[in-house]
């Protein structure tokens, strides 16, 4: 591999690679499309795969891009160098920015901005209501009908705690089938919560954070997205009972989508008391908060089986000065774009719970499918875009983050050992990353 | 020992009994005219205080003086901190002047461990927001041990907002550590979820269990807990609760009554209690500077304390 490749006139060769770990094969891409999957293909340019698993780009529902407004923690720029290391072909940058994306102006400019980085697509999410301020609907219909083209609307950070207002907001976004994603937590419930509320908070002397808070919220959304026929996707699902709930709710036929973070398939409440980092140490601080060993092992179950549909990273990114205080006055978030597909790998993968199809439909097809992203999450076959990234799941490596691209450093795996590497990102036949640089 | 004292639960059952056992020598220091011993003289002793505490803050600095160390308090208000600088700042200004040991109170749970990654000297816990409040602890465990002996197997009632006070979770761990059976007493609404993994037993009924108990430890509880609606009025709270003369004679005789301070006398503790002469209160106070004396004395490896007394 080399850095002159891009030049894609007379397209690239992707020299046996593992397409969704299967048999190595050739693949031939050109003007931005796949054009041949097969043996010994001949094109202008080659690009070494052997061992290398093959996915559709990935696409992640949930990214604080921090753009405008917290340009010291995240750009869109940096956030999406970060995506394409990540194996990431296209984001849904998450409305909580300020000014708060809920016009259609604000929603095109982080779009724009996105066009300009050209390091991955930027799809924005429209916010559900005002400055999410849970009092009255924003202009949903401008931000669909506008450029970015929004069909994801969230308040995200915070709760559509309102059951009237968040009736609304469900109904109205069937006439331009948009879907609303809601950061489920009830806010009485969790008034100056710090932790996952469990033997760990009680003994740490931290404000808890109960399973409650986020079990309800899912259920009555459930119950108000049956009754009005919309269709619903829970964030950022945390516990064994918001799985059971989900679970009941699909059994229904009910239209219902839900997420998970990668930290939330692997790490637990009991890093806050003890760690490699230290008592206390705010870098496992994240809403909703780490759980217990028996929620991961729901979660991991659920995402095998399909009750959670796709992962997504919640990537939040923190300046140091925000992490680096006591827990209380921490920020809440951690990044992830970088060690997404590892921790999926390690948690997923190597566990024997999920092949590399599922993967690829976990991360990549469900994923693009809940946010009506166009030409993004096709299966790996001719005339499909161009969207493309090779993994080599062979190698183990300490996260470091100070290689990282994102302009944070606030990872919860730093030290941690975890498998693979994003070798190669292709989006639309252009490399963003070769060689796991960027280009 | 460790380097540190954050938590109860540093403490192994040797080093409690240790910290009480100098605590038992020191006091007699305490009954001499001159209460002072020249062993932590040259050593500097900062009062790290975010939250105003004049009780703990004197206690720790009579007990640095009284070891000849040199004392510096530190005020969170009218600080650098109230205009805004980290903890981190702070620790690495104390860092730069060199302090030995920095005793910490700060409203936020966990505060000292952060601390104690960025500061060389020893870290002494004086409470951290809900989290523990360790040299609590070891006043308590000296105080009763002077009046009751040892601790094994003694049965100790500690009754109020558990949930909210670090002076239940240090005393909960020292005790169990000392061999003592800890009950802790609280309507319901005041535990956490999950108290049933702390190693004692937990009781809705305080006239249930007075009558097995060898101390009875009331907390102080916080008015403003009564708005967020843990309890339905203050009467309620002190009629269920509240230790008073006639709760007190369900008690075995030789039983004491304890309070960490402030009380609120009428609420969780009648006057007539408090002033009985089954009452260590005022006792805890002065045991409290001769505990910690102890705690920087062993923190900050004095000398052999044979010679010295």
């Amino acid at each position: 591999m080399n850095d002159r490749i891009g030049a894609t006139r007379d397209g690239i060769v992707i020299r046996g690679a593992r397409i969704l770990g299967g048999e190595p094969a050739d693949i031939l891409i050109r003007d931005g499309l796949l054009v041949e999957i097969g043996q010994g293909l001949t094109g202008g340019e080659t690009v070494e795969a052997e061992g290398l698993i093959a996915l559709p780009g990935l696409v992640d529902l949930h990214t604080h891009l921090r753009e405008p407004g917290r340009e010291d923690a995240e750009t869109v720029d940096t956030g999406t160098r970060a995506a394409a290391l990540g194996g990431y072909t296209a984001v849904h940058a998450m409305a909580n920015t300020e000014p708060v994306a809920d016009t259609a102006g604000v929603v095109e400019q982080v779009w724009r901005l996105g066009q300009e980085a050209g390091h991955c697509d930027v799809q924005p999410v429209g916010a559900v209501t005002v400055g999410l301020g849970g009092e009255r609907l924003a202009e949903l219909g401008a931000m669909a009908d506008s450029a970015a083209r929004v069909r994801v609307f969230s308040d995200d950070g915070k709760c559509v705690s309102d059951a009237v207002l968040m009736r609304r907001a469900l109904e109205y976004v069937k006439a331009f089938d948009g879907v609303v994603a809601q950061h489920a937590q009830e806010p009485r419930l969790t008034a100056g919560a710090q932790m996952n509320e469990g033997a760990v908070s009680g003994r740490l002397g931290l404000t808890g954070w109960p399973a409650v808070a986020e079990e309800a919220i899912i259920a009555r959304d459930c119950l108000l997205a049956a009754h009005v026929g919309s269709r619903l996707h829970i964030c950022h699902v945390s516990t064994a009972g918001s799985v059971e709930i989900i679970r009941w709710a699909k059994s229904k036929g009910w239209d219902v989508t839900a997420e998970v973070t990668p930290h939330h398939l692997l790490l637990t409440d009991d890093l806050v008391e003890d760690s490699p980092v230290g008592s206390y140490n705010p870098i496992y601080k994240v809403n909703p908060p780490l759980r217990t060993r028996a929620d991961v092992e729901a979660l991991r179950e659920a995402l095998a089986d399909g009750t959670i549909d796709c992962v997504a990273t919640d990537h939040a990114p923190h300046p140091v000065e925000d992490k680096e205080t006591e827990w209380a006055a921490a920020a809440m978030g951690m990044i992830g774009l970088e060690t997404a597909l590892a921790v999926v790998q390690e948690a997923m993968v190597d566990t024997g719970l999920l092949d590399w199809a599922g993967v690829a439909e976990r991360m990549s097809l469900a994923p693009a499918r809940i946010g009506r992203l166009q030409g993004h999450g096709r299966p790996i076959e001719a005339g499909a875009p161009a969207n493309i990234t090779l993994y080599d799941p062979s190698v183990r490596a300490a996260v470091d983050p100070a290689g990282y691209a994102s302009k944070s450093r606030n990872t919860p795996y730093e030290g941690l050992t975890l498998p693979g590497r994003v070798v190669a990102t292709f989006l639309r036949g252009r490399p963003t990353v070769l060689d796991g640089k960027l280009t | 020992m460790k380097r540190h004292l954050i938590s109860a639960a540093d403490l192994t059952r040797d080093d409690a009994l240790l910290i009480l056992d100098t605590a038992d020598e020191l006091a007699k220091i305490s009954e001499r005219s001159i209460k002072k011993l020249p062993t932590l003289r040259g050593r500097t002793v900062v009062n790290l205080f975010f939250e105003d505490s004049t009780r703990t803050r004197i206690s720790f600095e009579a007990a640095a003086k009284r070891l000849s160390a040199d004392v510096i308090n530190f005020s969170a208000k009218g600080s650098s901190v109230s205009k805004g600088e980290s903890l981190k700042d702070t620790a690495l200004t104390l860092e730069a002047m060199g302090a030995d040991a920095v005793v910490i109170r700060h409203g936020a749970s966990g505060a000292p461990y952060r601390l104690a990654g960025w500061v060389r000297g020893s870290v002494v816990n004086a409470g951290d927001g809900t989290h523990e409040h360790p040299t609590q602890a070891l006043l308590d465990a000296f105080t009763m041990r002077r009046r009751l002996g040892a601790l094994d197997g003694r049965k100790i009632t500690i009754v109020g907002d558990v949930l909210h006070s670090r002076v239940a979770r240090s005393n909960v761990l020292l005790l169990a550590t000392l061999g003592a059976e800890v009950t802790l007493v609280a309507p319901p609404t005041l535990f956490p979820v999950q108290v049933g993994s702390w190693p004692c037993e937990v009781s809705y009924d305080l006239d249930a269990v007075l009558p097995k108990s060898d101390v009875v430890m009331m907390l102080r509880v916080q008015r403003e807990r009564m708005n967020a609606a843990f309890f339905p009025t203050e009467r309620e709270y002190s009629r269920r609760y509240g230790l008073d003369r006639d709760r007190v004679a369900k008690m075995p005789d030789h039983a004491i009554v304890m309070h960490p301070g402030p009380m609120n006398r009428g609420m969780e503790i009648a006057a007539e209690v408090a002033d009985s002469p089954r009452s260590t209160i005022v006792e805890q106070v002065a045991n409290g500077v001769t505990a910690r004396m102890a705690v920087l004395y062993l923190l900050l490896g004095g000398a052999d304390l044979g010679g010295e007394i």
